[in-house]
């Protein structure tokens, strides 16, 4: 003990605390955390298994703000009667858990697995009733009619999301989302229960054929294997784009030619 | 002629080419027009070749806008859609918008004329744009060339009202929220709005006759003037000769570069191409205007990101950042939001248009003028010049404010208070700078002048002091320097003439003073090195 009270007032002691602490804290973290993983692996498959794992999932994961039994607060709405889909959008699509509060939770990496969103979306859907998750056979693009479907889009969808659905800007920093790399699923979520700023179109206002027509048209247009006959798209952004790019590369190369071309000139004797 | 007699009589038989060339001139009179332009000189700079830029692109809008007129159909009556593209199958359509993606689905090489036509079309018009600020920042509008400045600007106007239209042609969605946007334009004009838009669009929007008029106006009505103008342009440069900037041998009399024949003959022909490839290759590679995934226009939809190409980009943003206000005045409305931008965009072309006789009103200069100035050498025009482009840049960012929005993760709202404030503040605040910017760098060129330039060289000398060696200009790089005038400012004269009777000066003639102490003011230029005073230094020490 002495030796170390001797140094305590070495220049390094605090970095030395500090990783102590750390790493401490870290170790601890680990180990009294909930194990994801080893819960899921639960195998789980009877309905009641499933609420009994998604409950506890959310008291964890959920729980902070959206109440530990779904009845919201003020940091989160109330999820009672939102259904399986909306969870399954929301937490598949990697927007909850919110990473940060701002103006719209963005699309990222999703955080849990695919059995544990299953349980979440169970034991969300035991609240009360609500939509459940789609069957694939209502969303697969190949079953949907691609001109119908962006009639549709072009009704329905494109006053924010763009002709495309490239996406476009809201209020106060709020966005309509690009659906490039959308999974068909997400989509028929996305407008079953309509997320965040979205309006929800339920069965009654786009029947659950108009919604696979509208992802036949996504995927004609804007999916990974959607063909751009006119060459490189630009991002499919119009005319912005286009301009940028035609002042920038047109004129641009352009100007780099006529520079070529006035420093190229006959001379009056040959050096 | 003469010569043709003699080479007959040697040879036996004249060359097939002289004897065209006998017959027609004959007939036109091409040897006295050859004689007299052949050898017409042009000077060489790379920046005198953006309005080369401008007419190729023209050129090559016009051949291809000609071969899409051979297929495109500009009518509004509604069909089926059953042609080659799938996605689109079984759709109501205009027969515009049919024919449209007919050119780009079924016709051989369509698509590929159509993206050159919109790229070379929106080239064009920044061609045009580059080659007017090139102008107005070397002063290349002075006298005598206000007319030529004059025509150009009508065909820059012009050249966005054949683009507008063009852009309406195809009908598709995105475009008919453009022509929706102007119809709303044109019914917030005071009194005879409703009723030019009921004309324009024969009845109640959006009707059965815009897009063939619209189709007249673009392939007829305005390329037409356009043509006529462009040959104005061309016969005023030929007339008033180029301008070039200063250098030795180069004054204001004269023109110091090469013939047009046979040099510039080759190099424009030559340039024609190379703008025609690179056009050529951007359309090759480049999607523009994908109108088939757009979808037809229907007055009840409407899409986010509709933007017009990029030249109508201000007008879109002076709407964009305007607030929605509105009278209701005897039962009437007068829609603010709408009429006050729509004056802005007008205002602000008019401006650079008009500039140049406001320039000559405040020197009150008469003389010729044929050199190019250096940007520098009139900071308050270039301030202004710069002032203007970042008014016209910040209705442009108001213009795309949802994409400015979404790609830097910003509140559109804040771009839009943003626009409202910079549209007022960023121009001041440009001017302020480059008119510092441009007094630094004449101040720079007046230390070079008297001063030499720094060589790097330190020296010491027998005493212990150390100096850098300065090393005086070459004659050629003093005369670039120092070859421009300078005007004195107007000064306000007495309060009262000779007999002590108080002098009428008009509210003009300070306002006039006042601009010119402004302009040419002891802190607003700064003045070009004497050769008294290069002889005085230059004659000192040997440095310094």
């Amino acid at each position: 003990m002495k030796k170390l009270s001797a140094r305590r007032r070495h220049p390094l002691a605090a970095l030395v605390v500090l990783l102590i602490a750390l790493a401490a804290t870290g170790g601890l973290y680990a180990t009294f955390a909930p194990a994801d993983k080893a819960q899921a692996q639960g195998e789980s498959t009877s309905q009641q298994d499933k609420i009994e794992t998604g409950k506890k999932l959310f008291t964890v994961g959920c729980a902070s703000c959206h109440g530990t039994g779904g009845q919201g607060t003020t940091d989160g709405p109330q999820l009672v009667g939102v259904g399986a889909a909306a969870v399954d959008f929301q937490v598949g699509s990697g927007r909850m858990p919110l990473q940060q509060p701002g103006a719209q939770a963005p699309r990222k990496p999703r955080v849990y697995s695919d059995d544990e969103i299953e349980a979440l979306a169970a034991y969300v859907a035991s609240l009360g009733p609500g939509p459940a998750v789609p069957e694939s056979a209502a969303y697969a693009p190949s079953g949907g009619d691609v001109a119908r479907g962006g009639d549709l889009f072009r009704t329905n969808c494109a006053q924010c999301h763009n002709f495309t659905g490239k996406g476009g800007a809201l209020t106060d920093g709020k966005f309509a989302p690009p659906l490039d790399g959308v999974a068909p699923k997400h989509i028929y979520e996305a407008m079953q229960t309509g997320p965040q700023n979205m309006p929800a179109f339920p069965d009654k206002s786009l029947s659950s054929q108009d919604k696979q027509d509208i992802i036949a048209f996504l995927d004609e247009v804007n999916g990974d294997e959607a063909p751009s006959e006119g060459g490189f798209d630009l991002g499919g952004l119009g005319p912005v784009a286009e301009g940028l790019f035609g002042w920038i590369f047109g004129l641009g190369a352009l100007v780099v030619v006529a520079v070529w071309v006035a420093a190229h000139t006959a001379k009056a004797k040959k050096s | 002629m003469s010569t043709t007699t003699t080479t007959s009589t040697r040879r036996g038989k004249a060359p097939a080419g002289e004897k065209i060339a006998d017959w027609a001139d004959g007939r036109l009179g091409i040897y006295g027009l050859a004689k007299a332009n052949m050898r017409k000189i042009f000077p060489d700079h790379w920046s005198f070749m953006l309005g080369e830029i401008c007419l190729y692109s023209f050129i090559i809008v016009i051949l291809t806008g000609v071969y899409l007129t051979l297929f495109f159909h500009p009518s509004m009556a509604e069909v089926e859609y059953t042609g080659a593209y799938a996605p689109m199958h079984g759709v109501r359509m205009t027969e515009a918008y049919a024919s449209t993606l007919d050119i780009s689905f079924s016709t051989r090489g369509g698509l590929l004329v159509r993206q050159i036509h919109h790229w070379g079309a929106l080239i064009f018009v920044a061609g045009m744009a580059l080659h007017m600020l090139r102008v107005f920042f070397t002063g290349a509008f002075r006298k005598p060339r206000e007319l030529n400045w004059l025509f150009g600007f009508l065909l820059l106007v012009l050249g966005c009202v054949a683009g507008f239209t063009g852009y309406s042609l195809p009908d598709d969605l995105l475009s008919g929220t453009g022509v929706r946007f102007m119809e709303g334009a044109i019914l917030a004009v005071p009194i005879v709005g409703t009723y030019i838009a009921m004309f324009l669009y024969g009845g109640q929007f959006p009707g059965n006759d815009v897009i063939p008029r619209f189709f007249s106006i673009h392939v007829l009505l305005v390329p037409g003037i356009m043509l006529g103008l462009l040959v104005a342009h061309l016969i005023l440069v030929f007339y008033h000769k180029h301008t070039q900037f200063a250098g030795p041998g180069k004054t204001n009399n004269n023109v110091v570069g090469m013939p047009f024949l046979p040099v510039y003959m080759a190099k424009a022909g030559g340039f024609f191409f190379l703008v025609f490839g690179v056009i050529a290759i951007i359309a090759g590679t480049t999607s523009i205007n994908p109108v088939w995934v757009l979808g037809p226009y229907r007055p009840d939809q409407v899409s986010t990101g509709a933007q017009p190409d990029w030249y109508m980009g201000f007008s879109e943003g002076a709407i964009r950042a305007m607030p929605a206000w509105e009278w209701n005045f005897l039962g009437h409305t007068v829609n603010f939001g709408v009429f006050i931008p729509l004056v802005v965009v007008g205002i602000l072309p008019a401006l650079i248009a008009l500039y140049p006789f406001f320039e000559s009103w405040l020197t009150g200069d008469k003389r010729e003028h044929h050199m190019a100035e250096r940007p520098r050498n009139a900071p308050t025009r270039t301030a202004f010049g710069a002032a203007w482009i970042s008014a016209y840049f910040v209705l442009m960012i108001a213009g795309g404010n949802d994409l400015w929005a979404t790609h830097f993760h910003l509140s559109i709202n804040a771009i839009t208070w943003f626009v409202r404030v910079g549209l007022f503040v960023v121009p001041f605040l440009v001017f302020v700078f480059t008119k510092r910017v441009c007094l630094g760098l004449q101040r720079r060129d007046r230390d070079k002048v008297l001063h030499g330039r720094e060589t790097g060289i330190i020296k010491r000398l027998p005493h212990g002091e150390f100096i850098e060696v300065h090393e005086p200009l070459p004659q050629g790089e003093m005369h670039r320097l120092t070859s421009h005038d300078q005007y004195a400012a107007l000064e306000a004269g007495p309060s009262v003439d000779d007999n002590g009777v108080v002098r009428k000066q008009s509210l003009v003639e300070k306002l006039r003073v006042k601009m010119s102490q402004g302009y040419f003011g002891e802190e607003n230029q700064i003045p070009k090195p004497t050769v008294n005073e290069y002889e005085e230094i230059t004659s000192g020490h040997g440095h310094h």
